[in-house]
């Protein structure tokens, strides 16, 4: 049966911003869903406020709409596109959500919309605990046992029957939130409370604990004709209790006999029929009782989800894409397996190599957040390896991770007597470096039964950590390097690093096993992901590698562009830098055999027809290497690009070039005279730049001396760094002192230091207070500048620009200061000697234009400049690269033919980039939210867009997208720093005009009332209640009294009252300003907003706007 | 891989050694697995990745080296539950990485050691994926595994040529007649699983003719209230229609159906009694024999638990288990006349057809009481989805005027 032809328009909507539990693994579903759907020949209509996304490139639909993901926009969106069919799960929970919002409002039938690909009772069925346990019932199964309870004095009750400890889950949540493990009945009321204020339905299951038991979960589809596959099989190596998200977990499920596996096959298949998935994909998940082996079914998502992601890039079914094809009428059976070719989708893939995703924390961020895994995701990104044994990819997805501490070592003597008593304590206590503190344990002689006893990690894998460390033993221990110990280490996935190490062989040891390996002829094969276990013969390079006999890598005529890619999302470097290099391949593959190296399985980047040729391998300096010979062994290669996936693959360009690779664009020596403070400080000397006053230190007495030379405040940061790891604003040399301290202890921990120097170098610029900041992204061809375009930051220098909104065109700044940032651009271009792209930031202070850093690659933001202007920076960098001119890229219509993004009309319209911040998610280990306010080291996982005519309206369509809104009427409260008075008078006044009540500490009333606005003074939460219980302003945001928070911290730390007020509006969602410019931005996005209903446009209409307005001009 | 050394430069023979010769020369060098000596057969590939212990005491897997795909095999060890019949059968084990260590709660003992209890000679540590795709592009041939001191002569590996020439001697599986050396000696009876049956007894009783049965077949019968007697290939027809069956089943099994001669026989007194028939994988081919149509050995085979077939009576797909290196030769589209004697078993319509490959997978006879399907609907290792068959056995048994679904019932449902 073919496609339906009673459809010739679907809706399709995408997740919104990146967050904890939804990230850019829906974009790469959404991406392949609009692809099939255009192939279908349907008009595609997309919704989908992130900017940094693929699917929201204009040629992936018809209508590509760049807006808040809210009933009332989509309302809009659909009276005005009137599709016939909404498919709303590939979007993950945001896009289902939006959906039962839609029907629930009746827009769908007003509109004659049809659900596709899912129904709302299904959706129902499966996301509804009640509804769900009534279904695993009658499919045979069982369920944890448990009840719904709606207030904090049932979930008492209800405790007294299931006892502690107990599992707490609110209902319609995503990743997980407001979900926790309650051990007695203060968590029990703490995680309570606030799973019933996440519940969009006030809702929450409690459940007895299956803490420890094996944890699997299956991927199925189902088509209208009721055929069902399953896709994959996933075993968590984390027992039950920690996220799926937050499990290191393994592909297929390797502890099941077949009887065991077919067992949750069929309650898996009998589970998606009675909820009543029509067309799709699923993901359902089950608890195994290690000792007795019976099964719970915990939940399904009856969508594309996290896993499917994962289960399509393990088996290499593309999951979203089918999904896709049967909601729009086709069967299994009817659609080709895209790998063979020659058989049809209606199969179930198998694997002959075995899969580790690990996942990717960021606590480091986040300081004061307790590190304790649990069933909250708070994992920030994942690598995912692939080899032909469990070793193998063990070895390579822990090394992907592209983190200190995150491989296994056999440093130092091992620990022993109390020691090991202490550790195996902590292992039982699942953290991000449980798996390596488990190694630790094995290798101190802990027995497997003791470790499975701490952790219940199943034996088996226990085991296989164990096999590791006695590989590693025998490296250590062997009189020399035969190519039988290298090719036993090699086989279970030790690196030439480890290797090198292990035998105490130095610094240059790993080259020196590299060539001990070459001589020996260990080198490592690359295998094929084929869906079938080579059954049958496939035409799709995905590949992987493995210390095995054949390789199968095909011979090519064309020359190669190897494109190295960003690897694990992680804060500061995650789906930007992945839109890039799909950019660069699109555009390259015209020209050239495009071949992606990556180990993110949640891109783009890595599905297997992105590119020509994918290596799923983790960046680094050796898998790179490997990836490299074997493609100049298969053809000519042109070269590799480093600049495109962020400072993982920029980390490894000047090893690469010693090494003799061809590295594309700006060269390895330009990239460190960007990066070293001496080499930089002479480009901007030589261009006539100032900078802010700065030094660079390695030692606590260099700094000192050079932050006295520039006189405090200064920020500090460490070189090479990326999302400002590290970076502070520092008041004194006390503050200093502690800096440089933990900084020498880091790396003494990591074994980089032992003298009291640090390996790199410190930054010590001069910090400069109240400047207007700037951002840049440009290209440079070695003679031309394209001014890419120029953000203009809504919050002060001091942010980090990532976590900083802004706007483009800028709002505030004139044309002449816009070409004194083009000249200065160019003059920093030339003198770094950048062949692609380049990001400056710059600080406009009393009509000085500092240059603050200048980075020679692509930014964070160059998918929001490319999208609101129209040009793919991305795809010009990449012809930069491989050497074309910007005159070519103009003349072949890549570039405007005339002018650059500093010279945009009159007309142009306003985009508001917002980042989303993940506050939410890191509680302390009271259980408090973790401090929100900004600073200069980046924490936002996730950006959206605003896109309208003006300032204000596409500021307020930046706040709905990324915050849900800004509130039209209600409380604001106010309490800002003594220097932020003078300013907050006019925009405070005019929120009262606007019918707000405005309450205040008694400081700030005091000025708002002397300036004749009324203010009520409200006790501060340091103050404690009244004596008849007068509530503090903390009271009142917990209980949702108001509506908007304005807070400004003073001085240097958060000061215990701004800390309370700022996690307690987080915790109560409502909107919260921490800067005097973000106010002015809010009051006018309030403006806009009571002025009525966003306009919607769709960004090929803002492009059409745009010709017609240049054809209007000329 | 290579064709002509055993050990690498810089590689060390041990007492660990084993190689893996291949009829066309090829030669894989590992880790002795399970028994050390020397084992030979037709080499295989299985691309399951859940159930080698089913596939392990698969009677059709006699005279074969089989080799997983999946690279980790042992990890669950082996228990008493899950065995399909009293041994394992296969002659040799190819494996990448076994398990060191078995863990799961119904564990009895590790299957290394079950390999040596039995006396069965693996390797491990090769290029599982290399052999694969070796036997897909040549399709399957003898092999033998030789270790310990089947391997060497005076503490030095034997010549490549020799070993090759002791598999170019072993036997072939083509005209193989294996049915005989796997079969039960004596009859032996299932009864309803208890609550399955009627309360005057079973729901039927079946004659199941052994010639390489899984002991899931009978079970699956058994839940549905049939009493089943399992009996020898050698048994005649008088002594099945002395037992009264409702059904007669013919199992799967190893061998060349083309040498069945005494099987195609049996089947055919039992068509021409009109005693209602269904077979499975070599009971599949049989009845394409009996009713006149040629058999063929496939290049590499079925073997693995994730195959697509087609049901034409349903329209409906079924992700099934398969274990077949034969298949019938019967007109794909349509009904045609089974050309044994002069069509006189009637009209046979192609009922189940592999998606993969279309092979014909299942046969149902339009004017007799017989079907057959090439695939494994009682699992074991593999997915239940087929187990609605031995409904439609019950059924034909059961209910007198019942017909056979047939691809014109799936066309009248549309």
């Amino acid at each position: 049966m073919p496609r339906r032809t009673d459809i010739s328009s679907v809706l399709v909507i995408g997740s919104g911003p990146i967050v904890i539990g939804q990230a850019c693994e829906f974009d790469y579903s959404g991406t392949q869903a609009c692809r099939v759907l255009k192939e279908e020949g349907l008009r595609v209509v997309l919704v989908n406020s992130n900017p940094a996304t693929i699917m929201t490139d204009p040629e992936f639909a018809d209508a590509t709409y760049v807006e808040p993901i809210t009933t009332e926009v989509l309302t809009s969106i659909i009276a005005k596109e009137r599709p016939d069919a909404l498919l709303p799960t590939l979007g993950g929970q945001t896009a289902l959500n939006a959906a039962i919002e839609l029907d629930k409002a009746g827009v769908l039938a007003e509109y004659g919309v049809e659900l596709i690909g899912a129904n709302i009772a299904a959706i129902e069925k499966g996301e509804d605990r009640q509804q769900f346990k009534d279904v695993v019932e009658k499919c045979g199964g069982e369920s944890a046992r448990s009840e719904i309870i709606h207030t904090v004095d049932e979930a008492v009750d209800a405790a007294t029957r299931l006892g502690y400890p107990m599992v707490v889950r609110p209902s319609f949540t995503m990743g997980g939130l407001g979900s926790g493990i309650a051990y007695d009945e203060a968590d029990l009321h703490r995680i309570v409370g606030s799973g019933l204020h996440y519940s969009p339905t006030t809702e929450v299951l409690l459940e007895e604990s299956i803490l420890g038991w094996k944890e699997y979960e299956l991927e199925l589809m189902r088509d209208k004709n009721d055929n069902v596959v399953v896709v994959c099989s996933i075993e968590n190596v984390d027992p039950v209790g920690v996220h799926t998200g937050d499990s290191v977990t393994v592909a297929p499920a390797l502890t099941l006999t077949d009887r065991e596996y077919q067992r949750l096959r069929d309650i898996g298949i009998a589970v998606i029929r009675e909820v009543g998935v029509d067309t799709g994909g699923c993901n359902i998940q089950y608890a195994v009782d290690p000792a007795t082996g019976r099964v719970i079914v915990i939940e399904m998502n009856p969508r594309v989800s996290r896993s499917s992601a994962l289960a399509s890039k393990a088996t290499g079914f593309p999951i979203a894409k089918i999904a896709a094809k049967l909601a729009v009428g086709y069967t299994l059976d009817e659609i080709p397996n895209d790998i063979t070719k020659v058989t049809p989708a209606s199969f179930e893939p198998t694997l002959d190599y075995v899969v580790v995703k690990v996942p990717r924390f960021a606590f480091e961020k986040f300081p004061a957040a307790d590190p304790t895994l649990s069933t909250t995701m708070k994992s920030v990104g994942e690598a995912m390896a692939l080899g032909r044994n469990f070793t193998e990819a063990l070895g390579k997805a822990l090394r992907s991770i592209d983190k200190g501490g995150s491989v296994f070592h056999w440093d130092g003597e091992p620990v022993a007597g109390e020691a090991l008593d202490a550790l195996l304590t902590e292992i039982a206590r699942p953290t991000e470096g449980r798996l390596v503190a488990t190694q630790q344990a094995l290798r101190a002689g802990a027995s497997v039964e003791q470790v499975f006893e701490a952790t219940k990690i199943d034996p088996w894998f226990l085991d296989q950590i164990q096999l590791i460390n006695e590989t590693a033993a025998a490296v250590a221990a062997a009189p020399a390097l035969t190519r039988d110990v290298l090719a036993e280490a090699k086989r279970h996935g030790l690196s030439d690093a480890q290797i090198a190490k292990l035998r105490g062989m130095g610094a240059a040891g790993e080259s020196t096993v590299r060539e001990v390996r070459y001589a020996l002829d260990v080198r490592p094969v690359y295998k094929t992901v084929d869906t079938c276990a080579a059954e049958f013969a496939a035409t799709t390079p995905y590949h992987y590698s493995s210390y095995d006999e054949e390789s199968e890598v095909a011979p090519r005529e064309r020359e190669a562009v190897i494109i190295l890619g960003s690897g694990p999302n992680r804060i500061g470097q995650g789906i930007e830098f992945d839109y890039s290099c799909v950019h660069a391949t699109l555009t390259l593959r015209e020209r050239y055999e495009t071949v992606m190296v990556n180990c993110n399985p949640e891109t783009v980047s890595t599905d297997y027809d992105t590119s020509d040729r994918l290596y799923f391998e983790p960046l680094t300096f050796e898998d790179v290497l490997e990836v490299y010979r074997a493609e100049l062994a298969a053809g000519p290669v042109k070269g590799i690009i480093v600049q495109l996936g962020g400072q993982t693959p920029l980390g490894l360009a000047q090893r690469l070039a010693d090494a003799g690779l061809p590295v594309l664009g700006t060269s390895p020596e330009a990239i460190d005279a960007a990066e070293d403070r001496g080499v930089f400080g002479r480009v901007l000397a030589e261009a006539g730049l100032p900078a802010p006053a700065f030094g660079t230190a390695r030692s606590l007495g260099e700094a000192l001396d050079v932050a006295a030379g520039i006189g405090f405040p200064v920020l500090v940061r460490p070189s090479y760094v990326l999302g400002g790891r590290g970076m502070e604003i520092v008041y004194s040399a006390d503050q200093l002192t502690g800096y440089v301290e933990r900084a020498l202890e880091a790396a003494a921990a990591d074994d980089r230091t032992t003298t009291g120097s640090l390996p790199a170098p410190l930054l010590i610029d001069r910090f400069l207070d109240d400047a207007l900041e700037i951002d840049v992204d440009a290209l440079y061809d070695g003679t031309e500048l394209y001014l890419g375009g120029v953000m203009e930051h809504i919050e002060e220098a001091g942010i980090h620009s990532g976590d900083s909104a802004c706007v483009l065109p800028p709002v505030s700044l004139s044309e002449s200061e816009i070409d004194r940032i083009r000249r200065s651009t160019e003059a920093l271009a030339k003198g770094v000697g950048v062949h692609g792209l380049l990001n400056v930031q710059y600080a406009l202070v009393s009509d000085v234009l500092y240059v603050l850093e200048a980075n020679p690659r692509a930014s964070r933001t160059v998918p929001f400049v490319s999208k609101a202007t129209g040009v793919s920076l991305a795809k010009a960098a990449a012809r930069i690269m491989v050497g074309d001119s910007i005159a070519d890229l103009r003349a072949e219509g890549i570039l405007p033919a005339t002018g650059d993004g500093g010279t945009l009309d009159l007309d142009a319209p306003i985009a508001v980039k917002e980042a989303v911040l993940p506050f939410k998610r890191f509680r302390t280990a009271e259980g408090l939210v973790v401090d929100t306010v900004l600073g200069p080291e980046m924490r936002s996982t996730g950006e959206v867009m605003g896109f309208d005519r003006d300032f204000p309206r596409a500021f307020a369509k930046s706040q709905a997208a990324a915050f849900g809104g800004l509130p039209t009427s209600g409380t604001v409260f106010v309490s800002v720093a003594d220097r932020d008075k003078r300013s907050i008078v006019f925009p405070i006044k005019r929120l009262t005009e606007l019918g707000f009540e405005i309450l205040a500490t008694a400081g700030t009333a005091v000025v708002l009332r002397r300036n004749g606005i009324p203010a009520m003074v409200v006790r501060k939460f340091s103050s404690g209640r009244g004596a008849d219980g007068e509530p503090t302003i903390v009271d009142l945001i917990t209980e949702g009294r108001v509506d908007m928070v304005i807070n400004t911290p003073s001085g240097q730390g958060a000061r215990a009252d701004g800390y309370e007020i700022r996690a307690a509006t987080t915790a109560a969602d409502k909107s919260i300003v921490t800067t005097v410019q973000q106010l002015a931005a809010a009051v006018q996005g309030i403006e806009a907003v009571l002025a009525g209903p966003f306009d919607v446009w769709s960004l090929q209409e803002h492009m059409a706007a745009g010709v017609a307005r240049t054809a209007a001009g000329a | 891989m290579s064709t002509s050394t055993i050990i690498r430069p810089g590689e060390t023979l041990t007492d660990q050694t084993a190689v893996l010769v291949l009829e066309d020369g090829t030669v894989f060098t590992g880790r002795a697995y399970g028994a050390r000596g020397a084992t030979f057969g037709e080499i295989v590939f299985n691309t399951g990745m859940t159930g080698y212990q089913e596939t392990l005491t698969d009677p059709s897997y006699h005279q074969q080296i089989v080799v997983m795909t999946a690279p980790h095999i042992g990890n669950t060890g082996v228990n008493d539950e899950d065995r399909e019949s009293r041994r394992v059968w296969v002659s040799g084990f190819v494996v990448r990485d076994p398990a060191r260590r078995a863990s799961n709660w119904r564990s009895e003992r590790s299957l290394d050691d079950e390999l040596v209890a039995q006396d069965v000679v693996g390797i491990s540590g090769i290029d599982t994926r290399a052999l694969t795709r070796h036997l897909r592009e040549l399709g399957v041939m003898r092999a033998g595994i030789f270790s310990g001191d089947a391997l060497t002569r005076g503490g030095y590996p034997r010549p490549v040529a020799e070993l090759t020439a002791e598999v170019a001697g072993s036997p072939a599986m083509a005209g193989a007649h294996l049915a005989s050396s796997v079969t039960v000696d004596e009859a032996y009876t299932v009864d309803p699983v208890e609550g399955a049956g009627t309360p005057d007894g079973p729901v039927a009783t079946v004659v199941a003719v052994d010639l390489g049965i899984k002991s899931m077949t009978p079970q699956r019968l058994a839940e549905r209230g049939v009493r089943v007697h399992v009996v020898p290939a050698t048994t005649t027809i008088d002594e099945i229609v002395a037992l009264a069956p409702d059904g007669v089943f013919f199992s799967n099994g190893p061998g060349d159906p083309s040498a069945a001669e005494t099987e195609v026989a049996l089947l055919r007194d039992v068509l021409d009694r009109r005693i209602p028939f269904f077979g499975i994988c070599f009971g599949n081919q049989i009845l394409g024999r009996a009713l006149g149509y040629g058999t063929y050995k496939l290049a590499y085979g079925h073997r693995g638990i994730n195959q697509p077939v087609l049901d034409r009576t349903t329209g409906k797909v079924e992700v099934t288990a398969h274990n077949h290196g034969f298949a019938v030769d019967a007109p794909l589209e349509g009904a045609s006349v089974a050309p044994h004697d002069a069509g006189r078993y009637g009209r046979v319509e192609v009922s189940h057809v592999g998606l993969n490959d279309q092979v014909v997978e299942g046969l149902t006879c339009l004017d007799l009481p017989a079907f057959s399907v090439q695939y494994h609907p009682e699992a074991a290792a593999g997915p239940h989805d087929a187990a609605y068959l031995f409904d439609r056995f019950v059924d034909l048994m059961t209910t007198p005027s019942a017909a056979l679904p047939t691809a014109a019932d799936a066309h009248k449902e549309n």
